[in-house]
């Protein structure tokens, strides 16, 4: 298929705002009379606060008002960031209080300053003195799901949060794992980590004139959090507006309500004066949201041929104090995994996510796929290595066939690219070569090179709703003013919707205009920026909506230049007539008269909403060759690229960009990043940059992008997923390449030179 | 949003030590890279600040008659990685300075400060440690000049008194002529990180053997430290890779790192045993 636009590498529509920094992100909209909140966080892991003293606080010169959790009594919020559920049973979990005396978490959120400036705000909140009664706190999930352990909130027994089971296949599973030849069973684990998204979390609210509350937030839901507000303050829809003002990324992490309900809370509590709530870095990375930290426990039966009979995964995540999306980051594990490779016989899933009393785990890009991957790909390594048969050849023979539809019966596999990736991969790491090569190692600087696969769904339907809204005004001269729900928070969705609208309408990329700013009283209806929706999801709105457009302006043209529909076309800004191919005249010819002619003026104009149901599989595979130090523990990345399956690209220089953020974020999760808590008390150890090592430019190789690009039929212009797969693939293939390098079987993450240290000295390595 | 109740600027030697005299709460800030973060950490609150980035006589490096130099302490990290003097007499210094925090900090940061804040990770202490580096500390009341050795007492803790400021670093032409020089630093990152453990090895060799040796260490112990142990053994040893492993083993006698979760005491001595190792055999051209 040819396209004008859609494919091509178009500059972002954002792209001068932000380099010029004319972009306004929520700190650079502060208000007159804004006044600063502050967060008293406790001192303790898990317990009560028994007596809260906040007089010396009040007292302070500038302080307007400190809040105490007696104040705010019967607020409790579900905060994950999910389209709301018709089912009563499938509603997100509703655990959160805006302030708490019941301490969950170190750093739990136990009074709230109100101040004239920030630092006025921060002094006060040192002022502030509780007491506690102490409780035995859990920072593993295994231990708080024991009988017997205190429960983090009263009535969830065994504190589980979330639960999934899914068992299916021909034969029993016990069966199954009877009649394999080989039987492994391993243990795997991946640890907490943060988004460390470049903007903080932040928040201000205000009542305004018409005694609407206003918040304007750093959000990848404006219109959930528009909802959850509503419901929670018992206020009408139309009296909660939320506006998104430019946003310096997500990764999940505001696909939670952090800030706003507090926030709200806080400018009611002053009279409707703004007041604005902006974490620190060090706030952000412990008390926000985190990915939830998994042990998995693998056990896979194979035939001698290596074909996989039983596979069984049980995986314990950690939720952390609160809920938020650990209820149903199980379930999309549970589906994936058996969305890449499949067992001949029978297959299991079970995981549990439990309250622990650690940061908060959310939504974080890829939703609990990487962990699983990790443990799946690195386990395959481990069993061809068992069998000594290649691992790729391993990964061939068990991998989902070609157009097979999910055991789930959830989706129906149309495009199917990843044996392709598989090909692509191994000549582009010259694969077979390089195995030979890399045998029989003897020095301290070793080299290996590893694979790992994926699959990824683009949506959350069938669990969820898939829906978005588009609106097109088409301007006098035939300028295209696009409007959408969907939120671009950095991932440059916005630009993808110009292309899309610019693509079915016929004009140029450059004739189309968006809005960056989403504000619900304003904007179309979407459920925002999370999975790996928006492209496909929010794409199918745009298009419908540019094709009304584009059909309005077609049947203005014909009866304009009496000639018969059917045989005009839009293309490059202009009308064309297809029969000869001649260029009749500019689309602003047309849309001039419709908005000026005395008897058939009606300015063209669309407003569509879109359902999906459906949810395409992406797929792909990263290769990564290595050399580690033995004795130190250094591992360096020689080189390493991502293979992705995500349909037809829509525009090659975003997509290359989302593929470079989602390596670099999983080479963190392999090398360098984790969560640390002291096992003493619980407290956060390293919540900031120094100390939670994200890559810098230094510790990255050059990232490699490659695209096996398969039309996808149910898709706006054949494309699928990329947002997240990207970041699900390269640590496990990492991991395979010190494997292949070493022979030691690093089953956890991350691999930093401390713990491969210990782990190469208890292999008897060094 | 940082803590501070009053901030001043000098612009002379003299002034600063009138100041402090008359200020004796006033805390030093130079490039402020440790100075805010305290501020931000609420380690430091209401500070009483003196800024002394104006003094232009504290930012001169310079070889004198003698060949001795003077790096002044406000000189920043790109000056030591950029300044004529230093590259060319002592290109470890330079190397050492390259490896602190990113463009940024080492175009605010100074080597004063890096000294004074005491902290056993300064990844140039251990290069001002093997050039026995000596320290020239005035305050309105006289001045006195001390080795290295002798600044450090603690973790974050020197000899500095209320009213003092460091205005020379000096390296004698004795301490850097014939030596050759090297510094490794292990840290998670390869940039904007602190150090695991940093190593600095200076030697002079003469007729294939180890005629002056030293070996210095940030982060193996409370304070940046030297290893008189080792050099002592290995002093008249031939320069051979059996020699280069036996005083790798050495060191270990001569740094006490501890356990932390930043790093395990176990894995400090791996590093210490390596990165002297790997010093001595780039500095005389053996293999690993």
């Amino acid at each position: 298929m040819e396209f004008k636009t859609v494919g091509k590498g178009e500059k972002r529509k954002d792209a001068v705002a932000k380099v010029t920094g004319k972009a306004k992100y929520t700190a650079d909209l502060d208000m007159r009379g804004m006044l600063y909140g502050k967060i008293f966080r406790s001192t303790i892991a898990h317990g009560r606060v028994v007596s809260l003293d906040i007089s010396e606080a009040e007292a302070m010169e500038g302080v307007v008002k400190v809040i105490t959790p007696e104040d705010v009594k019967g607020y409790i919020f579900p905060t994950s960031g999910h389209p709301f559920s018709m089912d009563p049973s499938q509603r997100d979990i509703a655990d959160r209080p805006l302030l708490t005396d019941r301490v969950r978490l170190y750093g739990d959120e136990i009074a709230a300053v109100i101040a004239e400036d920030e630092l006025t705000a921060s002094k006060a909140v040192k002022k502030i003195k509780a007491e506690y009664e102490q409780l035995p706190f859990y920072l593993d999930p295994e231990e708080a799901i024991k009988d017997g352990a205190v429960e983090i909130h009263e009535g969830v027994k065994n504190n589980i949060v979330g639960h999934n089971k899914i068992v299916f296949g021909y034969i029993d599973l016990d069966e199954a794992f009877n009649k394999s030849d080989y039987v492994f069973e391993e243990v795997f684990e991946t640890p907490p980590v943060q988004h460390c998204q470049m903007e903080n979390q932040i928040t201000y609210a205000y009542i305004d004139g018409n005694e609407k509350i206003v918040v304007v937030t750093s959000t990848q839901i404006p219109h959930i959090v528009r909802r959850i507000l509503a419901n929670r303050f018992n206020l009408p829809y139309g009296k909660v507006r939320v506006i998104k003002p430019f946003v310096g990324g997500g990764f999940g992490n505001k696909q939670d309500l952090c800030l706003e309900p507090l926030t709200v809370f806080m400018t009611m509590a002053v009279g409707g004066r703004p007041v604005m709530l902006n974490l620190t870095r060090e706030e952000c990375i412990a008390y926000t949201r985190t990915r939830h930290g998994m042990r998995h426990y693998i056990k896979t039966g194979v035939r001698s041929d290596g074909r996989i009979l039983a596979r069984q995964l049980r995986s314990y995540g950690t939720s952390g104090a609160y809920a938020s999306h650990g209820h149903s980051i199980v379930g999309k594990q549970g589906s994936n995994f058996s969305r890449t490779y499949s067992a001949e016989l029978s297959s299991s899933f079970e995981g549990f996510t439990v309250y622990t009393n650690m940061s908060t785990a959310g939504a974080m890009r890829a939703y609990g796929i990487p962990q699983v991957t990790f443990a799946v790909e690195s386990h395959h390594d481990n069993i061809a290595e068992a069998l000594s048969m290649d691992p790729v050849a391993f990964r061939e023979m068990n991998l989902i066939k070609e157009g097979s539809v999910d055991p789930l019966g959830h989706v129906s596999l149309k495009s199917y690219g990843l044996k392709e990736c598989i090909k692509k991969g191994k000549k582009y790491i010259q694969w077979d070569k390089k195995r030979e090569l890399y045998k029989n190692q003897t020095g301290y600087k070793r080299r290996g090179i590893g694979m790992a696969c994926f699959s990824y769904a683009t949506g959350v339907w069938p669990h969820l709703l898939e829906i978005s809204g588009a609106r097109i005004v088409v301007d006098q001269d035939g300028s295209v003013q696009l409007q959408v729900g969907a939120t671009e928070i950095g991932q440059g969705s916005d630009t993808i919707f110009c292309q899309i609208a610019a693509e079915a309408i016929g004009v140029p990329y450059e004739m189309v205009d968006i809005e960056p700013f989403t504000d619900t009283d304003l904007s179309p209806f979407d459920t925002g920026a999370y999975a790996s929706r928006q492209s496909y999801v929010s794409g199918h709105a745009v298009k419908k909506a540019a094709l009304e457009v584009r059909g309005k302006i077609l049947k203005r043209a014909g009866k304009a230049l009496n000639t018969d529909v059917s045989d005009l076309d839009i293309v490059d800004g202009n009308i064309v007539k297809v029969s000869d191919s001649s260029v009749l005249v500019p689309v602003g010819d047309i849309t001039l008269s419709s908005y000026y002619d005395k008897e058939t003026a009606a300015p063209i104009v669309s407003d569509v909403s879109n359902r999906i149901n459906n949810n395409p599989l992406s797929f792909g595979v990263t290769v990564a060759e290595i050399e580690v130090d033995i004795k130190t523990g250094k591992i360096e990345i020689l080189d390493i690229c991502n293979i992705h399956d995500s349909g037809k690209i829509l525009n090659i220089v975003t997509a290359e960009g989302q593929v470079h953020g989602g390596m670099s974020m999983s080479l963190g999760l392999a090398l360098s990043e984790v969560m640390l808590y002291d096992p003493e008390t619980g407290k956060h150890l390293n919540n900031n940059f120094l100390d939670y090592k994200i890559p810098t430019i230094m510790d990255t190789p050059e990232l490699k992008a490659d695209f096996v690009e398969i039309y996808e039929e149910t898709a706006p212009y054949g494309n699928k997923a990329l947002g997240e797969p990207p970041t699900v693939a390269p640590a496990p293939a990492i991991r395979n390449a010190v494997l292949n390098a070493t022979g030691i079987r690093v089953n956890f993450l991350p691999m930093n030179p401390q713990n491969l240290f210990n782990a190469f000295k208890e292999a008897g390595l060094i | 949003m940082y803590d501070i109740d009053k901030y001043n600027e000098v612009h002379t030697l003299d002034e600063a030590k009138i100041y402090l005299k008359e200020n004796p709460d006033a805390v030093i800030i130079a490039g402020g890279t440790d100075i805010l973060i305290r501020l931000h950490k609420g380690k430091l609150s209401s500070a009483h600040l003196m800024g002394i980035n104006r003094i232009e006589e504290l930012k001169i490096i310079r070889k004198d008659e003698s060949g001795d130099i003077h790096i002044g302490p406000l000189s920043t990290y790109t000056m030591l990685e950029e300044s004529t003097v230093v590259p060319e007499n002592i290109p470890c210094l330079s190397e050492a300075a390259s490896f602190i925090g990113g463009p940024q900090i080492r175009n605010t940061a100074t080597i004063g400060g890096n000294i004074c804040n005491g902290a056993a990770s300064a990844d140039t202490a251990p290069v001002l440690m093997c050039l026995n580096v000596h320290l020239k500390i005035e305050s309105a009341a006289g001045q006195r000049v001390i080795p290295i050795s002798d600044f450090y007492i603690g973790p974050g803790k020197v000899v500095l008194k209320p009213g003092e400021i460091l205005s020379d670093i000096l390296i004698k032409e004795d301490d850097y002529k014939n030596y050759k020089g090297t510094f490794r630093k292990f840290a998670q990152r390869e940039a904007m990180d602190i150090s695991t453990l940093n190593c600095a090895v200076f030697v002079n060799v003469e007729n294939n053997r180890f005629s002056d040796i030293r070996i210095a260490f940030g982060v193996a112990a409370p304070t940046p430290v030297r290893c008189s142990g080792a050099e002592k053994a290995a002093l008249g040893l031939e320069v051979n890779r059996d020699n280069i492993s036996f005083i790798g083993k050495a060191v270990l006698d001569d740094i006490k790192p501890r356990n932390s979760w930043r790093g395990s005491k176990a894995f400090r001595m791996q590093l210490a045993e390596v990165l002297t190792i790997r010093n001595l055999c780039r500095l005389t051209g053996l293999e690993e």
